[in-house]
């Protein structure tokens, strides 16, 4: 378990030494949500309806975004050699790593969305249940993306495939997600959208370090 | 005694061979260079042998451990052609990580290392700042403070001063003395004495 902690303060350090890595994929999260009142409509009834599903992709395509890196640099040192050559398991090093990911995008994504709901007239209700389902779905999407992070890593010029092979698992998540806050600005339940998206996490925490363990040890022979 | 056996080894790169039924045996305190020209697959067998790669057919086990398993790994330090540092971490930090990933040590001993290894001064500069040879000393700090029997080393005087390949190379011995065996590759003439030659 200490290995775990390791691993973890390593790739918070690194991201705090080279902080463009991590402020690049939240400037676009930002950018992107503020550009839609400018194109779309400014008027709170058009914008407070499409609030949830613009903040839910735009904050997919900036975990996209930063998942290029997740293991990139440590393919290219060499301390991915080191990581499989280790005794500790694979998968609970790669689970560190998919924190520290979580934490440096997830999380800032969650206390960015209330500032951003309220920009795009989300009302109160709609911003406590987007806040929710990005806490819940946010750390599936480091987990699944981690898959798909290591089946590229070593591939040049692999953004476009990494898209391909993460966002269709990506679409359940976004649909649970928009529609409950969508339901919630309506006051209807949305605790059948909740538990889908709990199921998804429970899975995908079960699944994802290990699958990643195996696609990284295929990445690197 | 323990000693790690080679059993019917294949490997297999692309469309070519690389071998096929490799077999030997290499004891407690031996050291052993394994020879060939380029492309003649010294990585590729380092690698299986550090459960990186998987062998085609033939089997790998050092004291009835097959290669892979927790307690192989745990007997095993491998070192590859990459020094395996992150640039935004100084050298302690690294050296850190990387004896973690074997086990942890205490920070004297870590500083110790560094010293030992000529980086006395640098251990909170930044890798980005070390030069070549200076980031291989790194690694080899976190070989030389590891508990593994088996030493993996490809091309392990890369980028090193004369008096650095000296240091690695008393290291060798001194690790073989303990008990320890080593299998290295180089292209470099290497002043080891009782050095056993495979050819692949």
């Amino acid at each position: 378990m200490n290995i775990y902690f390791q691993t973890l303060s390593r790739d918070l350090r690194i991201a705090l030494r080279n902080p463009s890595s991590v402020l690049n994929p939240l400037l676009f999260f930002i950018i992107s949500v503020s550009l839609f009142p400018l194109a779309i409509s400014p008027e709170a009834t058009t914008l407070s309806q499409i609030a949830a599903g613009i903040i839910w992709v735009a904050s997919m395509l900036a975990v996209l975004l930063s998942l290029n890196a997740l293991f990139h640099h440590d393919f290219d040192n060499g301390v991915l050699e080191q990581m499989v050559t280790s005794h500790h398991p694979l998968a609970l090093l790669i689970l560190a790593k998919i924190t520290a990911h979580w934490l440096l995008t997830g999380i800032p994504i969650i206390l960015l969305s209330p500032l951003l709901g309220v920009f795009l007239f989300l009302d109160e209700q709609g911003i406590k249940v987007l806040m929710l389902t990005l806490l819940l779905a946010t750390p599936s999407l480091s987990l699944i993306g981690s898959i798909g992070a290591s089946l590229i890593v070593g591939i040049k010029n692999s953004g476009m495939l990494l898209s391909l092979l993460i966002l269709p698992l990506y679409i359940p998540i976004l649909i649970f997600a928009s529609s409950a806050v969508s339901q919630a600005q309506f006051g209807l339940d949305i605790n059948s959208q909740l538990y889908f998206l709990a199921m998804f996490l429970v899975l995908s925490l079960m699944s994802a370090p290990f699958v990643s363990a195996l696609a990284l040890k295929i990445s690197l022979e | 005694m323990s000693s790690l056996v080679i059993d019917k080894l294949e490997c297999q790169r692309g469309y070519s061979q690389l071998f096929t039924n490799l077999c030997f045996q290499v004891n407690a305190q031996e050291v052993v260079r394994i020879t060939g020209t380029n492309g003649s697959g010294k990585t590729s067998l380092l690698k299986i042998l550090a459960g990186i790669n998987t062998q085609e057919q033939g089997c790998v086990t050092f004291d009835q451990n097959v290669v892979k398993s927790d307690a192989y790994q745990q007997e095993v330090f491998y070192l590859g052609h990459q020094a395996a540092l992150s640039a935004e971490l100084s050298s302690l930090e690294n050296l850190e990580f990387l004896s973690a990933l074997n086990q942890p040590v205490a920070r004297e001993v870590l500083i110790q290392a560094l010293e030992d290894i000529g980086l006395k001064g640098y251990a909170d500069e930044p890798c980005a700042n070390l030069s070549a040879g200076q980031k291989r000393r790194v690694i080899l700090a976190s070989l030389f403070i590891s508990k593994a029997k088996v030493w993996l080393l490809d091309e392990p005087f890369t980028a090193l001063d004369p008096k650095g390949i000296k240091i690695v190379e008393s290291r060798i011995a001194q690790h073989c003395a303990n008990g320890g065996l080593c299998l290295f590759t180089t292209h470099q003439d290497s002043a080891l004495p009782n050095q056993r030659m495979i050819a692949l």
